[in-house]
């Protein structure tokens, strides 16, 4: 299809980010060298150029890091809540403040595009901070009992694909809860968390309380290993997910995991097949399909599977590639030469298995690391591209007659975590989302997301929920 | 600066849909601080400027229920900024309306501005404390939300000018109502003063609109309005009240009768809240599927 106009260049500058030539590690409140001095580059996904150098903790880093929070937690617990409340408010007024600057950082390092940055990960940001800001002062009345108690020292790694994002959902509730923190950042996206730290010493946040520290699976490892740490809060691959489930085996140590998904979209065939492509687009597409919710099994009630396909592919095919910070773009690039190859050889695997692949013709800027939206047709519960997570921007389309058949083949996955349904009988929605053992169902909508709205997994998606009253728990002594 | 400089007064006038009006009456009334010394004239409010006032506050009533509860969050956070950064003028004008130190009368501020933000985080929160799913017997869903009242008239407490103003305000709005609101009788200003911070905080004009006069005098039209749906009566004594509140009866309006309040600055707990909330709940058929589906 041709297009009719041709999109000018909407770059948004990145000027306005200032970016240093290294970073240290952020602890008790000031940034420092790594023990044995390492450190390892950040590129930009899009450009694979080098964006800065960070430091690689080592376990006498994280050792130094949790005695600080350790250190922090003795006042920071004591604090009247309506005066953690006050921190947690600045921080998010600060957030809504640099959201800019913050935003093309997190493009930059990250490789999602820009609009997705401003107009998602920023806002969504900045409101986890000020509702749990309001928890703070109030955690007598979120149902746990009178006077709920902190656990201590939390020690988190979060994933790179929603850098910041991933952050506010870590950090929000164990400082209004009045925990304090040692954070690992994922090791291909760390600069968000480091501007990070700039914030809280922007809002006169006492040293220790939050402590960032950079490097790759060995410091998280030895982070959730540290015997003074008293909870352990992960989102990431469910493999990694079972290694710290088995860590803490036997220690008193409380966890949270937020792990894989393969979720399913269900379509029903009295659904608005405009609005349920748009849902599809932005459930398997937002941000490159590297999300543990993504709406990766569409699942299409036979008959209008022509219809909806050729719907589908027609709005894949306006979808436009390219550099992330152009504000124009839908689809950006994928965060690592990593991720790359497994995405590359999962989706070679399901056409090998014998799955029809299908692309729009959509040509891949020359450097960085880029994945054309794909999407599998003819697949069956036993491809590959069917079972696994692929987590990147592949699609993998199945068939069913009967909602039963739905719901059985939706379950049909050790992952849990979230689901689409589409149509307009709004009994069925209800009677299939009762059936359906994920811990986020969205009808008629996707990949929607709200601070005050639990998030979180079935099975081998994870345990405990992040975000809203629920989000609480996992900070607390109950 | 010139010793012989002489100051500006402030005219002090109502805060209503937005705007500061004089009293449509053209009354005023001296305002004295606790030694008996004039500090000004405030306005003495009619009936009339009372139902002007309902008004203004069932206009708003639409925009300010259907904002996002965020975004009441973010314009009471808002609120408590401004006050912070105009704390001196208020420690002034509650030190003279309530004959307290300067330190003192800090205080009260200090607390009036944390109470702004205590409830800035509620407003998102209250639908999840006091609402919530029903497991009804049967193929339903079922779920009770909290939704604002209405209109609220709100007499302020007579003795505590400003920590005890914003302390029944501030609840009021936070849940989506809008308020009319009656000043301290004796110590007005610091009530007619809040509006010029309201008015500057993106607070939509008509959610809060403050009065100052005789309260018996304005409470009565407020107690027997048809479309006022609640009233607080935390300003009125115990005569007052009852005949309020008998007034109130006529089109069954939402009543806070006068609690004992020893201590202003304590943390409030959700009661001012859920004494103006509704309680909706909505059935849906769930269907059924039968008993398959994958048991794991």
């Amino acid at each position: 299809m041709a297009p009719v106009f041709d999109y000018a260049p909407a770059p948004e500058s990145r000027s306005i980010v200032d970016l240093a030539p290294s970073y240290g590690l952020f602890i008790d409140g000031e940034f420092t060298e790594a023990a044995g001095g390492k450190v390892f580059k950040t590129v930009s996904p899009s450009s694979e150029e080098v964006l800065s150098e960070v430091a690689e903790a080592t376990e006498e880093d994280v050792d130094r890091a949790v005695k600080a929070a350790r250190k922090a937690f003795e006042k920071w617990s004591a604090l009247p809540g309506s005066e953690r409340a006050k921190y947690l408010f600045r921080i998010a007024r600060i957030i809504q403040e640099r959201s800019r600057e913050l935003a093309v950082l997190e493009t930059l390092d990250n490789g999602k595009p820009i609009k997705e940055t401003r107009d998602a990960d920023l806002p969504l940001v900045a409101a986890h901070f000020f509702y749990y800001a309001g928890w703070a002062d109030k955690l007598d009345h979120a149902g746990y009992g009178a006077n709920p108690r902190p656990l201590g020292v939390a020690g988190q790694v979060i994933p790179w694909n929603f850098p910041l994002l991933m952050l506010a959902w870590k950090i929000a509730p164990a400082l209004a809860t009045g925990n304090t923190v040692v954070l690992k950042p994922a090791e291909t996206t760390p600069l968000s968390a480091l501007f990070f730290a700039d914030i809280c010493r922007q809002a006169g946040l006492p040293k220790g309380v939050v402590n960032i520290i950079t490097g790759d699976g060995r410091t998280g490892a030895a982070l959730i290993a540290h015997p003074d740490v008293d909870k352990v809060a992960f989102t990431g691959s469910t493999a990694v997910g079972k290694e710290i489930a088995r860590t803490v085996a036997g220690t008193r140590k409380k966890v949270t995991l937020e792990l894989g998904g393969k979720g399913a979209n269900i379509v029903f065939d009295d659904a608005p097949i405009d609005q349920a492509v748009e849902g599809i687009v932005n459930g398997i597409f937002f941000n490159q399909g590297q999300v543990c919710c993504a709406g990766s099994r569409l699942l299409v009630q036979e008959s209008i599977h022509d219809e909806l396909l050729d719907s589908l592919k027609r709005r894949l095919s306006t979808l436009r590639l390219g550099d992330p910070l152009d504000k124009n773009t839908d689809i950006g690039a994928i965060n690592s030469a990593e991720q790359l190859a497994r995405i590359t050889a999962l989706a070679d695997q399901g056409e090998a298995e014998g799955a029809e692949r299908w692309s729009p013709a959509c040509e891949l800027p020359s450097s960085g690391y880029w994945f054309a939206p794909t999407l599998f047709t003819k697949v069956t519960q036993a491809h590959t591209v069917a079972r696994d997570e692929i987590f990147g921007p592949v699609l993998s389309v199945l068939t069913f007659r009967t909602p039963d058949e739905a719901v059985a083949k939706a379950n049909n996955t050790p992952y849990g975590l979230s689901a689409g349904i589409w149509t307009e009988k709004g009994s069925r929605i209800l009677a299939v989302a009762n059936k359906l053992r994920a811990g986020v169902i969205w009808s008629n909508t996707f990949n929607k997301f709200d601070p005050t709205s639990p998030f979180g997994g079935y099975k081998e998606s994870g345990f405990g929920r992040e975000g809203g009253r629920h989000g609480l728990e996992a900070y607390l002594d109950v | 600066m010139s010793d012989t400089r002489l100051s500006v007064f402030k005219t002090y006038k109502l805060y209503v849909g937005g705007k500061f009006p004089r009293s449509e009456s053209g009354r005023v009334y001296e305002v004295t601080d606790a030694k008996g010394k004039w500090l000004a004239n405030a306005p003495l409010s009619s009936r009339k400027d009372a139902r002007d006032a309902v008004v203004a506050a069932r206009k708003a009533f639409g925009g300010w229920s259907g904002a996002t509860a965020y975004n009441r969050g973010q314009i009471l956070y808002r609120i408590a900024e401004m006050l912070e950064g105009r704390r001196d003028q208020y420690v002034a004008e509650v030190a003279d309306a309530e004959g307290l130190s300067k330190s003192k009368a800090g205080l009260q501020v200090d607390a009036a501005i944390d109470r702004w933000v205590w409830y800035a985080g509620w407003t998102d929160k209250i639908a999840q404390v006091v609402g919530g799913g029903n497991p009804v017997a049967g193929p339903f869903f079922n779920l009770s939300s909290p939704e604002p009242t209405g209109v609220v008239a709100v007499l302020a407490p007579q003795e505590s000018s400003f920590l005890g103003l914003v302390s029944v305000v501030a609840p009021v709005i936070a849940t989506g109502n809008t308020a009319v609101v009656v000043a301290s009788e004796k110590s007005p200003l610091p009530a007619l003063s809040l509006g010029e911070v309201l008015a500057t905080s993106d607070l939509p004009g008509g959610v809060v609109n403050v009065l100052s006069g005789r309260t018996a005098e304005i409470a009565a039209p407020l107690a027997a309005h048809q479309d006022v749906n609640a009233i607080d009566l935390a300003g009125a004594d115990e005569v007052l009240a009852k005949e309020l509140e008998i007034a109130a009866a006529d089109n069954l309006k939402r009543v806070l009768r006068p609690q004992p309040v020893d201590d202003w600055s304590a943390t409030p707990g959700t009661d001012r809240m859920t004494a103006f909330l509704e309680t909706k709940t909505v059935w849906h058929p769930t269907g059924s599927l039968g008993a398959s589906g994958s048991a794991y």
